[in-house]
């Protein structure tokens, strides 16, 4: 299908520094239409900074992102454009604890999208249903578990109809037995074919899921593969170490 | 394995009951503390009696000149006939109703709003009382139009004080959180004009801020311009406890974790509605008893403007007994005044903890 080779998000020759540190070394990176992409790498390899960049929460020095067809400078406006049709889900939910869940969800549909507030409760609930805590909409985010505030979070990232999502470690800040009723609302989110970003060290998920892997180390891209050789034949030592370390756990 | 029958309860032993336990524990715990509590019961015999006496007992309440009236104790009579003076200031007393008006007007207003269920109305109605009741207030106690002008330097007494506080308190607000704000900006200009601000007026202290405002303000001014007296000081005192208020703010903001700013921006949200939906509501909420403790000291600060020759109350004592009529009972007045501000300070106080109780129980709620 044509549709499916849309490149909705270009990176182009991407470096970023912090201070004298060079923390995104020549990034270059195509994601298309529809595609899963899966970023691993040990700690402090990039890949927040990265993920980052693509809805402008860092700035980076030199390089070009194109999101949709728009790329990213310093123009306000077309951050707020891309960051619109970009959504995303934090490690440690980032749910906002003044308002209910409802609340939470609705925001952005009402004060981004100019939505009506009727329409987006509407919306926002059948979210909350899907990601099953409808019974929970009245309630304030501290009130609930980790796995369900996640699932708040990923539903209020819905609630604007983004074109992507990016996923940053959504799994690592939760007690093992949430961790799969988050995953199963991604994998769901990944069969209706949503363009999604995540760094993961969820590997299963990985392998159910993914279109593309990618490992950085240091601030590059070392490697990336369909899934099947990412996992069976990794070319660099560096993945092959890696690997050995994440699946040994 | 053992099994266990349930005993009868029993009442605790006599010492640690009632009034006994009480004594024993808070009076009487340790030698020390026996002599410490004997030594202080002393003190209050000596101390009691005869501010009874002169308080109450020997006191003079009748319809009596002050040559009449005792000099042992409290001529209550001198306050009673000033009281107005010590409520009204100069106002003319056929205008009293304005003031009144004025000051029930905050209650109605503050009412009006339950009415209305509906958030949005409600809040559109909030922010236009809020704005209409200055204009309001200022046309009632000033006059203008269709009511006779009342110079402000006839206003005095308790209700000038509470203008001031309250002019104070309501207009350093915004200032105060912009400059919060402002102290966080990524601009540096914004950000080191608003350090400077804040770091300038908090190394002064608010009786030399009042000289500046009632000298050297006039002085930028071109002539002929005469500002008010009085607007000059609220100008003052709205200056220096914006500081403050942007200080107490600041601890909030700080408080607020980053994930909140970066989720708010990853949505697309503006930098202005990032700030008004998402950042403050949650600064403000943790800084309220801090806030209002800062609007209390203001409170009592503002008895400091009868150094520049304002009449509120504190220095309607000094006019009040200089009437040849009422010479020297200057202590009944300030222990008047004192009972006044005493009680006001007191309510807002406890008001304050009122607050914090129901912010606390509000967050217990939300952790449940
Ligand atoms: N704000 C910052 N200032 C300076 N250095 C930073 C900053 N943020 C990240 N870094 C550095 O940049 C490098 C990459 O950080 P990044 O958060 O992208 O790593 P990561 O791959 O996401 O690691 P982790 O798996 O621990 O989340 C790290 O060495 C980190 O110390
Ligand atoms: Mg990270």
């Amino acid at each position: 299908m044509s549709s499916n080779d849309k490149q909705i998000i270009q990176i182009n020759n991407l470096n970023k520094w912090y201070g004298d540190f060079h923390a995104l070394n020549n990034i270059n990176l195509t994601v298309n239409e529809g595609e899963i992409v899966v970023i691993c790498g040990p700690s402090g390899s990039g890949k927040s900074t990265l993920i980052r960049c693509i809805n402008y929460l860092e700035k980076f020095q030199e390089g070009e992102i194109i999101v949709d067809g728009t790329s990213i400078a310093d123009d306000v406006k077309k951050i707020r454009q891309v960051r619109s049709e970009v959504s995303m889900v934090f490690q440690h939910f980032n749910l906002f604890p003044h308002l209910t869940i409802l609340d939470n969800l609705t925001l952005a549909p009402i004060w981004v999208h100019q939505n009506k507030k009727e329409d987006a409760t509407e919306r926002a609930l059948a979210l909350l249903d899907r990601v099953g805590i409808k019974d929970q909409a009245e309630k304030y985010p501290n009130q609930l578990s980790g796995g369900q505030q996640q699932r708040v979070a990923i539903a209020r990232s819905l609630c604007t109809s983004p074109k992507i999502m990016l996923f940053d470690e959504p799994t690592s800040a939760l007690d093992p037995e949430m961790i799969s009723e988050v995953l199963d609302v991604m994998v769901e989110l990944a069969k209706e074919g949503m363009t999604m970003v995540c760094v993961t060290h969820e590997m299963g998920f990985a392998k159910k899921v993914a279109d593309s892997m990618i490992f950085m180390d240091e601030g590059q891209i070392i490697e990336t593969n369909k899934p099947d050789e990412f996992f069976k034949n990794p070319e660099s030592d560096r993945l092959k170490l890696f690997l050995n370390q994440i699946l040994d756990k | 394995m053992a099994t266990y029958e349930l005993k009868n309860k029993k009442s605790p032993p006599i010492s640690e009951i009632g009034v006994i336990k009480w004594l024993h524990e808070n009076l009487f715990s340790s030698l020390f503390n026996s002599i410490l509590t004997l030594f202080a019961l002393y003190l209050l015999y000596l101390i009691i009696p005869p501010l009874a006496d002169w308080l109450y007992f020997g006191a003079e309440f009748g319809n009596v000149t002050n040559d009449q009236c005792t000099r042992e104790a409290a001529c209550w009579t001198y306050i009673g006939k000033k009281l107005n003076l010590y409520i009204y200031g100069f106002y003319p007393e056929e205008h009293y109703w304005r003031i009144h008006l004025t000051f029930a007007l905050v209650a109605v207003f503050s009412f009006i709003p339950r009415l209305f269920k509906n958030n949005a109305h409600r809040f559109k109605l909030i922010a236009f009382l809020f704005i209409s009741y200055p204009i309001l207030a200022f046309y009632l106690l000033y006059g203008g139009i269709g009511l006779e002008v009342v110079e402000t330097h006839k206003w005095g007494g308790l209700t000038l004080t509470i203008i001031i506080a309250a002019v104070g308190i309501v207009a350093s607000f915004p200032i105060g959180i912009l400059m919060a704000l402002g102290r966080q900006s990524k601009m540096k200009v914004i950000r080191f004009f608003s350090v400077l601000y804040i770091e300038f007026i908090r190394g002064v202290p608010l009786i030399t801020i009042l000289f500046m405002a009632s000298v050297v303000l006039p002085l930028f001014f071109s002539e002929g311009i005469d500002v008010d007296k009085l607007l000059r000081a609220l100008i003052g005192i709205t200056l220096f406890q914006a500081a403050y208020i942007a200080e107490v703010i600041r601890g909030g903001l700080q408080a607020i974790p980053r994930g909140q700013y970066e989720a708010a921006d990853a949505m697309g949200l503006s930098f202005f509605q990032k700030t008004s939906l998402i950042i403050l509501p949650q600064a403000l909420k943790i800084s309220i008893p801090n806030i209002v403790g800062s609007f209390i000291s203001l409170f009592k600060d503002t008895t400091l403007v009868l150094i520049i020759g304002l009449f509120d109350m504190l220095a309607i004592v000094g006019l009040s007994t200089s009437d040849v009529n009422w010479l020297g009972r200057e202590t009944e007045g300030y222990v008047f005044v004192a009972f006044v501000l005493w009680i006001i300070l007191y309510s807002m106080s406890k008001y304050s903890k009122n607050i914090e109780k129901r912010y606390n129980t509000e967050l217990d709620k939300e952790k449940l």
